[in-house]
């Protein structure tokens, strides 16, 4: 049975065995005198029942179809014969690919070895007792499950101390996604560039000038290893992320300063949520206009200037990923500034200073912490932005301070280096894992810090 | 009059024109901000609106059976592949007598667009009777033709119609045999390479499958991580690791989120690529730090008051949530989970790492069938190299962005009607 059918039929199991708990718990109260001589209601004993007849069945479910395919690859390439058995793990996986392709009629098995074309045969049985298995387990499982249940139904169990009890676990569980999801993170980048680094040195990673991942097709081939220097990534990187804060940090805070201290409401009550509309527009949509819209009119003025510019200029790309973060910049720095209390202000105000002095000695002093914990997240945003860049930044790694030039990023090159079919074991699709840690890393120092610095410096009023 | 009145008259005037000079800097600086949305929403409109009309050429067929190759009660698998294209040139050669050769007659047909084959073919299976009879209908033009008609005459110059073909739909349009229709195949079709058939359709409903993904998996452990957290976490080490950790997630860039889903969703437990399950499951991931924050604050707003009544009647802690804090909070956490997805709907990056890239002409129909969504086919829209597919991708945007506006308008009214100040 299909998995998706199987979970259609839990389902229907499930809702039984909480039906049958329910009657049960009337069944076994009415020779008392009614439910109230239960310990619990009545749907505690059938969310008991259901909770027997689901968790257990589920639980294996899950384990079996994270370890079918495991095993049964294992079993396949166990029983070839010794003198196609893969010695390294790239023979592994093209000795597998081909055994599935065949397995599913998209290699003709004619040409083929034919102890391949047994194998595939071999996975193809095995995948269908698997599944034929799973099914008779998980629904086996579930109706001995679902019996233990509805016998435990007893008017002294205390069944809603025990349903509270497992929907607590299930809570905490939940909670307990954040953790899971940042461990897999760590996991998935760190043990594939482990990998990387076993095949190319940290030192030349971190510190190499020469980027060309293309790894060869002939071994004898020039430069047939790649090159995997870094640095021109992350002087690229830094280059469009500066160009997009020197856009996006005067102009967000100077707007957030007129909305929170000057404007009108009536303006504020129409110029914030414009402002913020900038926040929820798709990357992808900046990144189309970078592309087709601000990168030629940048073109076309540098050239009228006299100016050689790239058609994906490292300009174009910035320029937009700033106009995307104002809004982020602006609103966090709006929270800060008011949140500054009134009486800093009356006080400065009172003494004669002008309101922008007042702004610039008191009241930014007094949010600072807050605006560069802003700017920190910001910069964190503009070097993990993706699409901006995959659609208007350039693809050669170009070492270069200059905004006209065309530059590529780290978010680029994880892009370019993982989209379309690719084996899990060319130091290609690894370097790009590589390149995938260095970001999180960087981010994660740059939220870390930013909000270091909001709690350490933040000034306590009243 | 003291020495410090006098310096303060004299700097009097100066601080004012800094004060007038910074109130500048601040209207400027909202004025760019205002600008940059009018310029990208303008820019987008202008660019769009055109591709959701297109050119039909109006010619008068003969369902000649010769020419289509059938026999003359057809059987259907002869009409499926029957020869419509020389139907469809003959129509076209019979409006311009005067083309010979070759390649003239090869760039006449080329002024209609594949798409009318098709239709051609539906048309007859539908009404066999047609055969040896001819009428009048409109055939779509190709994507060049289309291309032509719209642009002004600057534009026209570039166009890639060669000038016998634009004298010819020159005279199309004066002999009023042009006529522009809604671009209705723009929302039932799926991509194609042709522009003319591309369509959003499929785009649109695996965008459906991966958001039903997502809604389906985030919204409930949102707010059951929402739940814990705020009514029973104890205050210990693992609830601040949780904490730490939701907070970090929600600033980690989402290509990673697609890393994630690549090492192991489709690396370690073989999922399928390009399917809107896999999808939905990294967005899901993606999202969570959205809607657990904002659950949180919905569960926060419900006054401990209500609380200790229900503990007071009586009420275990289990209860007191289900029955009294979770509805209270509900609007709540519907806002916040309707902004999630809005986020989700808009993200691409995450979803280029598990391969939802690919060019899937079917209309996808579950969510374990090969799938892309919106944001990754303007993406590939925007790739493609025929300038067609700059409206088309124009019209996707527009298409995304008022899905995106009809959810947030959504969230809006929700807070605004559901929401009870305390």
């Amino acid at each position: 049975m299909q998995t998706g059918n199987l979970l259609l039929l839990m389902i229907a199991l499930a809702g039984v065995a909480w039906f049958a708990g329910f009657r049960r718990s009337h069944a076994v109260s009415a020779p008392l005198g009614g439910i109230r001589f239960l310990h619990s209601l009545p749907t505690y004993y059938a969310s008991l029942a259901m909770f027997w007849c689901v968790l257990p069945s589920m639980l294996l479910l899950g384990l079996w179809l994270i370890f079918d395919g495991a095993v049964v690859r294992h079993l396949v390439v166990e029983q070839l014969p010794v003198a196609i058995q893969p010695g390294s793990p790239v023979e592994y996986n093209l000795l597998l690919t081909k055994i599935n392709n065949v397995a599913s009629g998209a290699l003709d098995s004619s040409n083929v070895d034919p102890a391949i074309v047994a194998a595939s045969e071999r996975l193809n049985t095995l995948n269908a007792q698997s599944q034929n298995l799973l099914t008779a387990v998980v629904i086996g499982v579930g109706v001995l499950g679902g019996m233990w249940g509805w016998t435990r139904v007893q008017p002294q169990l205390r069944a809603r101390q025990r349903v509270e009890r497992v929907v607590r676990w299930m809570l905490m569980l939940s909670a307990s996604i954040a953790i899971l999801t940042t461990v897999g993170i760590v996991m998935s980048v760190l043990f594939e560039s482990i990998r990387f680094f076993q095949s190319v040195s940290i030192t030349e990673f971190l510190f190499g000038l020469e980027w060309s991942p293309q790894t060869a097709l002939r071994a004898d081939q020039v430069a047939a290893s790649g090159a995997f220097g870094a640095v021109p990534l992350f002087a690229g990187t830094l280059l469009i992320s500066a160009i997009a804060l020197t856009v996006a940090v005067p102009v967000g805070l100077m707007s957030a300063i007129y909305l929170a201290e000057y404007a009108h409401p009536r303006v504020r009550a129409f110029a914030k949520p414009t402002l913020e509309i900038l926040a929820g527009v798709p990357t992808v949509v900046y990144g189309f206009f970078a592309a087709l819209t601000v990168a030629p009119l940048i073109r076309g003025f540098g050239q009228s200037l006299g100016l050689d510019v790239a058609s994906e200029s490292a300009l174009a790309a910035g320029l937009v990923m700033g106009v995307m973060i104002i809004p982020f910049v602006s609103s966090l720095a709006d929270d800060v500034i008011t949140a500054v209390p009134q009486a800093m202000r009356d006080g400065s105000l009172a003494l004669g200073a002008t309101q922008s002095e007042t702004i610039k000695k008191v009241v930014i002093p007094a949010a600072l912490p807050g605006i560069m914990g802003g700017v920190l997240l910001a910069a964190s945003r503009a070097i993990g932005e993706t699409m901006i860049v995959v659609m208007a930044a350039g693809l050669n790694a170009n070492l270069t301070v200059n905004p006209l030039e065309a530059v590529t990023t780290v978010t680029v090159q994880i892009v370019t280096l993982l989209v379309g079919d690719q084996e899990f074991d060319s130091s290609k699709t690894l370097a790009a894992f590589a390149l995938g840690l260095m970001l999180f890393l960087t981010t994660l120092a740059l939220n870390v810090l930013a909000m270091h610095i909001v709690k350490k410096y933040r000034e306590e009023y009243e | 009059m003291s020495k410090t009145t006098e310096t303060v008259r004299k700097t009097l005037r100066k601080r004012y024109r800094a004060e007038r000079r910074f109130r500048a800097y601040g209207i400027a600086s909202i004025a760019v901000g205002i600008l940059a949305v009018v310029v990208l929403f303008t820019d987008i409109i202008s660019k769009g609106l055109p591709a959701f009309t297109e050119a039909y050429i109006q010619v008068e067929v003969v369902y000649d059976a010769d020419t289509l190759g059938v026999a003359v009660p057809a059987s259907e698998e002869e009409l499926m592949s029957a020869n419509y294209r020389g139907v469809v040139r003959q129509s076209l050669y019979a409006l311009f007598p005067e083309v010979d050769g070759r390649r003239e007659k090869r760039a006449l047909g080329d002024l209609v667009s594949s798409g009318a084959e098709y239709w051609m073919r539906d048309r007859l299976i539908e009404n066999p009777s047609l055969i040896n009879k001819s009428e009048t209908v409109w055939l779509l033009a190709d994507d060049t033709v289309d291309l032509f008609i719209k642009a002004d005459d600057e534009q026209r110059e570039g166009s890639r119609l060669n000038d016998r073909q634009r004298e010819w739909v020159q005279t199309l349009e004066d002999d009023d045999r042009v006529e522009m229709r809604f671009n209705a195949s723009l929302f039932t079709h799926g991509d194609s390479r042709e522009p003319e058939q591309a369509g959003l359709w499929g785009a649109v409903a695996g965008s459906f499958f991966t958001m039903l993904v997502t809604l389906g998996l985030s919204f409930p452990i949102g707010v059951a991580a929402a739940v814990y957290l705020e009514e029973f976490a104890p205050k210990n080490r693992l609830t601040d690791f949780i904490e730490v950790n939701i907070n970090n997630l929600a600033a980690v860039p989402s290509i990673i989120f697609g890393l994630l889903g690549l090492a192991i969703f489709i690396g370690l437990f073989g999922l399928p690529r390009s399917v809107p399950l896999v999808g939905g499951m990294v967005l899901t991931l993606m999202t969570l730090p959205t809607i657990i924050i904002s659950a949180r604050a919905a569960i926060k707003a419900v006054p401990p008051s209500i609380r200790e009544a229900a503990l007071g009647l009586g009420a275990s802690r289990m209860q007191m949530v289900t029955h009294h804090v979770l509805p209270l909070a509900m609007p709540g956490m519907l806002t916040g989970a309707i902004i999630g997805m809005a986020q989700a709907l808009g993200e691409t990056a995450p979803l280029l790492m598990i391969g939802m890239v690919a060019f899937i002409v079917d209309i996808p129909g579950g969510p374990v069938s090969p799938a892309t969504v919106l944001p990754v086919q303007i993406y590939l829209w925007a790739d493609s190299p025929e300038s067609s597919f700059v409206a088309l991708t124009s019209a996707a945007i527009m298409v995304l962005l008022g899905f995106l506006i009809m959810m947030n308008t959504i969230a809006v009214v929700l807070r605004k009607r559901l929401e009870r100040r305390w």
